[in-house]
C-alpha cells in the first residue's frame, strides 16, 4: 500500500551564517494544494526551499514525503520533486529541443519529439525550437524554462521567483499550468514577489523576523 | 543509463560550440613542451633523456587548466543542482562528466604526444610507450582531478587549488608512467609498470565517481 | 488564511548540545558520544591539557637527555647523527597526525557530529610543523653527510609531498567560508590524501631505487644500539604529547569561535569582559 503523497514539515528550525532564520517551523501540503512563500529578501525563503528539495541540511526537524523521512531514501524522493531555482539550468550552446530532451532524460521522464514541440509551443516558442538558446531573448529563455514543467510527472513541484521576467501573456500560460498540476493531484510551493492567482487550496506563508 | 548517454552528449556537444576551449589545453601542452628545450638547451641527448619527464609534466599541467572547468560551467547556470536533484544516481552522472573531460581534454593530449616526441628526438619505441602510459594516466588524472574539482567549486583562487590538492596526489601515476620509458630506456621493459598503472586506474574509476559526487553535494551546503 | 513561522531571533537554547538526528542511534557509543557536543569537550578538553602539556616536557627531557647525553656516538657519523632524534620522531608524529585527520575525518561524515571537523583543522598546523621539521632536520643530517642540503632520499621526498598534502588540506579549509562546508570537504580531501599516503609512499620508494638516488637513513644502520632507539621512541612520545596539547588548545578556540553565538559560550569567565 503506497501512503498518500504528502509533504510534512515538522518543527523546522535552520539558521545561516550564524544568523537564526527560521525556528520550529511547521506545516503540510497535501495533494491539490498550494503553499505561497512570501518574505523580504534574505529573510529565508530560497534557504526554505533548498531545505525541502534536501539541497541543504536543517538544524532541526524534520521534512516529510509520504511519512517518510527524505533523507531515509532520498533517490525516492528526487523521483517525486521537481525543482525551478533562479537559474535557468540550461545550455545556451544547445538548442531548446535539445535542452528539453536532456531534461527529460535527467527527470526519468520518457519524451517523444511530439511531446517536446508540444512544450516549447505552448509557451509560444513555436519555430524557435531548434535555434541555440544564445539567440533568444531573457524572456523566451524563461519561458523554454517552464516548459519543463510541462513534460514534468513529478507530484511535488518547488518553484523559486519563477515570474521573473515573464510577460502578462505567459504569466497567464504559466498559472494555467499550475492550475491543471494542482487539479490532477499535484502540489506546489513556490516563492513569488509578484502576486498570484491560483485556483485549489492554498496558503500563504509569510516568514518575518 | 539515458540519463548518463543525455549528460555525454551534452557535454560533448556543448564542447562542439566552444571549440576554443577545448584546444586551448592542448595548446598549452604544445607551448609547455616547447619552453623547455628554450630553457634547457638543444642538446639533443639531454632532451631525449628529459623528453618523457617533460611530456608528462607538461600533460599533467594542461589537465590542471582543464580541471578547473569541468563543473564551472554548470555550477554557473544552474546545471549542476539539477544534476544533483535527479533520482538517477549522481556517481553515475558525475562519471558520464569525468568521461566527456577526458574525451575532450586528456585524450587529445595522448594523441598529440608523438608530435611532441618529435621535438625532443625521442625513438618510435619510446614514444609509442609513453602514448601508452599517457593514456592510462591521463583517465586517472581527470578521475582524481573531479574531486579537486568537486571540493573548490565557487571558491576564491580555483584553478591553483585545485592544482594543489591533485598534484600531490598524482604523484605516483607520474613516476611510473614517466618511470616506464626509462625503463625501456635501461633494457628492463615496461610491462611492471603497466600493470602497475592498471592496477590505479581501476580505484580511481571506481572510486573517483563517488567521492566526487559527495564532495558536489558538499559544496551545495 | 495566514500563517506565522517565524518567531523572534532567540540566541542559545536550541544550540546548547548540538545535537543531530543520529543521536538516537550513538547513545550506544556512550562514552565517546558524551564528549561529542562542543560543551562538554570544551570542558573535558580544558582538564586534560595541562596533563598532556606536563607529559609532553617531562618526556622531552627524557628523551633529550637519552640522544643527546646517554646514547653512544655513531662508528661512522660520530656527534652529528643526533638530529636523528628529532627527525625520525617528527617523521613518525607527521604520519601519525595524518591518520588521525583522517580517522576524525571519517568520524565526521559517518556521524556528522561538529566537533570531528575542529579536531582535524586543529590537527592538520601541527602535523605541518611536524612535517617541515622532518624536512629541515634531515636537511641539516644531509649536509654533512652528503654534501647537499637536498638529496632525493625517498623518504624526504615522501615527507614533502606529505607537507604540500597538508598544505593543501589548509588552502582548501581556508578558502570556504561555510564551516559545515567547510568541514566536510576538508574531511574528504583528508580521507582521499590519507588513502594516497601509503600509495605515494611506494611509489616514491620504487622510483628513488629505480634512479640509485642516495639514502638518508639510520633504521638500516646493523647496529642500531638500544639507547638510539629509546631515544627516538621518547621523542617521539613526547612530540604526541605535545600535539595532543596544541590540538587540544586549538580546539578550544575553533570552538569558541564556531559556538560564539550561544548562551554557554557568552557567559564563560573568559569571554565575559
Amino acid at each position: 500500500m503506497t501512503l498518500p503523497n504528502r509533504l510534512e514539515i515538522k518543527n523546522l528550525s535552520l539558521s545561516r551564517g550564524g544568523r537564526q532564520l527560521l525556528r520550529d517551523l511547521s506545516f503540510s501540503l497535501n495533494p491539490g494544494e498550494w503553499l505561497h512563500l512570501q518574505g523580504d529578501n534574505g529573510i529565508g525563503k530560497t534557504s526554505l526551499l533548498r531545505v525541502i528539495c534536501s539541497l541543504a541540511p536543517l538544524d532541526e526537524g524534520e521534512v516529510l514525503w509520504r511519512g517518510q523521512n527524505i533523507h531515509e531514501d532520498l533517490p525516492l524522493y528526487l523521483k517525486d520533486i521537481f525543482f525551478v531555482g533562479h537559474k535557468l539550468a540550461l545550455k545556451e550552446e544547445l538548442t531548446a529541443f535539445e535542452n528539453l530532451a536532456i531534461e527529460c532524460a535527467l527527470m526519468g521522464v520518457p519524451a517523444k519529439d511530439l511531446d517536446l514541440k508540444q512544450a516549447l509551443d505552448h509557451f509560444g516558442l513555436k519555430g524557435r525550437e531548434h535555434v541555440p538558446l544564445g539567440i533568444l531573448s531573457q524572456g523566451q529563455k524563461r519561458r523554454v524554462a517552464l516548459a519543463k514543467l510541462k513534460l514534468a510527472r513529478a507530484p511535488l513541484w518547488v518553484l523559486d521567483e519563477p515570474l521573473v521576467a515573464l510577460d502578462s501573456h505567459t504569466v497567464e500560460l504559466f498559472t494555467q499550468l499550475l492550475g491543471q498540476h494542482l487539479t490532477s493531484a499535484g502540489m506546489v510551493i513556490l516563492t513569488s514577489h509578484q502576486p498570484i492567482q491560483l485556483s485549489g487550496l492554498g496558503r500563504v506563508l509569510m516568514l518575518s523576523r | 543509463m539515458k540519463a548518463f548517454t543525455a549528460i555525454l552528449k551534452r557535454d560533448l556537444r556543448v564542447a562542439m560550440h566552444r571549440k576554443v576551449e577545448v584546444l586551448s589545453g592542448l595548446f598549452f601542452y604544445l607551448v609547455v613542451a616547447t619552453l623547455f628545450p628554450l630553457a634547457i638547451g638543444s642538446d639533443l641527448d639531454i632532451l631525449r633523456r628529459i623528453a618523457p619527464g617533460i611530456l608528462w609534466v607538461g600533460a599533467l599541467l594542461s589537465s590542471m587548466l582543464t580541471l578547473g572547468r569541468l563543473f564551472e560551467a554548470d555550477w554557473q547556470d544552474g546545471s549542476l543542482e539539477q544534476l544533483v536533484l535527479t533520482p538517477h544516481n549522481l556517481s553515475l552522472l558525475v562519471f558520464a562528466k569525468i568521461i566527456s573531460h577526458w574525451t575532450l581534454c586528456g585524450l587529445p593530449l595522448v594523441i598529440l604526444a608523438p608530435v611532441l616526441g618529435l621535438m625532443f628526438d625521442l625513438p618510435i619505441e619510446f614514444v609509442l610507450v609513453l602514448m601508452g602510459t599517457l593514456l592510462i594516466g591521463t583517465p586517472i588524472l581527470s578521475c582524481l582531478g573531479a574531486i579537486a574539482s568537486a571540493l573548490t567549486l565557487g571558491l576564491r583562487g580555483g584553478g591553483v587549488l585545485i592544482s594543489l590538492l591533485v598534484l600531490p596526489l598524482f604523484v605516483p601515476v607520474l613516476v611510473f608512467g614517466s618511470g616506464a620509458v626509462e625503463s625501456l630506456a635501461a633494457g628492463l621493459g615496461s610491462q611492471a609498470y603497466f600493470s602497475i598503472l592498471m592496477a590505479m586506474l581501476m580505484p580511481a574509476v571506481f572510486f573517483s565517481p563517488w567521492a566526487c559526487a559527495t564532495a558536489l553535494r558538499v559544496a551545495f551546503e | 488564511m495566514e500563517l506565522s513561522g517565524v518567531e523572534r531571533n532567540k540566541v542559545g537554547c536550541q544550540w546548547d548540545n548540538g545535537h543531530s538526528k543520529n543521536e538516537t542511534d550513538k547513545k550506544m557509543m556512550g562514552f565517546f558520544f558524551k564528549y561529542a557536543p562542543p560543551q562538554a569537550f570544551y570542558r573535558l578538553s580544558g582538564k586534560l591539557i595541562p596533563w598532556f602539556s606536563g607529559a609532553g616536557v617531562l618526556l622531552t627531557v627524557a628523551g633529550l637527555w637519552v640522544g643527546l647525553g646517554m646514547a653512544p656516538t655513531d662508528a661512522q657519523q660520530g656527534q652529528g647523527y643526533r638530529i636523528i632524534f628529532l627527525h625520525v620522531p617528527a617523521s613518525w608524529m607527521s604520519m601519525i597526525i595524518f591518520m588521525a585527520m583522517a580517522f576524525w575525518s571519517f568520524l565526521g561524515l559517518t556521524f556528522k557530529t561538529r566537533l570531528s571537523g575542529m579536531m582535524t583543522a586543529a590537527l592538520a598546523p601541527t602535523g605541518a610543523i611536524f612535517a617541515f621539521l622532518s624536512l629541515w632536520t634531515g636537511a641539516m643530517w644531509g649536509k654533512p653527510m652528503w654534501g647537499a642540503w637536498w638529496v632525493w632520499d625517498a623518504r624526504l621526498t615522501s615527507e614533502l609531498i606529505l607537507l604540500f598534502l597538508y598544505l593543501g588540506y589548509i588552502a582548501l579549509t581556508s578558502a570556504i567560508d561555510n564551516p559545515i562546508r567547510r568541514d566536510k570537504a576538508g574531511a574528504i580531501l583528508a580521507l582521499v590524501g590519507s588513502i594516497n599516503v601509503p600509495i605515494i609512499y611506494f611509489s616514491v620508494t620504487w622510483w628513488n631505487t629505480l634512479h640509485q638516488g642516495a639514502s638518508i637513513s639510520m633504521t638500516k644502520a646493523p647496529s642500531m644500539a638500544h639507547l638510539m632507539l629509546l631515544g627516538m621512541l621518547l621523542m617521539a612520545l613526547a612530540f604526541w604529547m605535545y600535539s595532543i596539547a596544541v590540538a587540544l588548545y586549538r580546539v578550544r578556540t575553533l570552538i569558541l569561535e564556531r559556538e560564539s553565538a550561544t548562551k554557554w559560550v557568552q557567559s564563560l569567565a573568559e569571554v565575559v569582559d
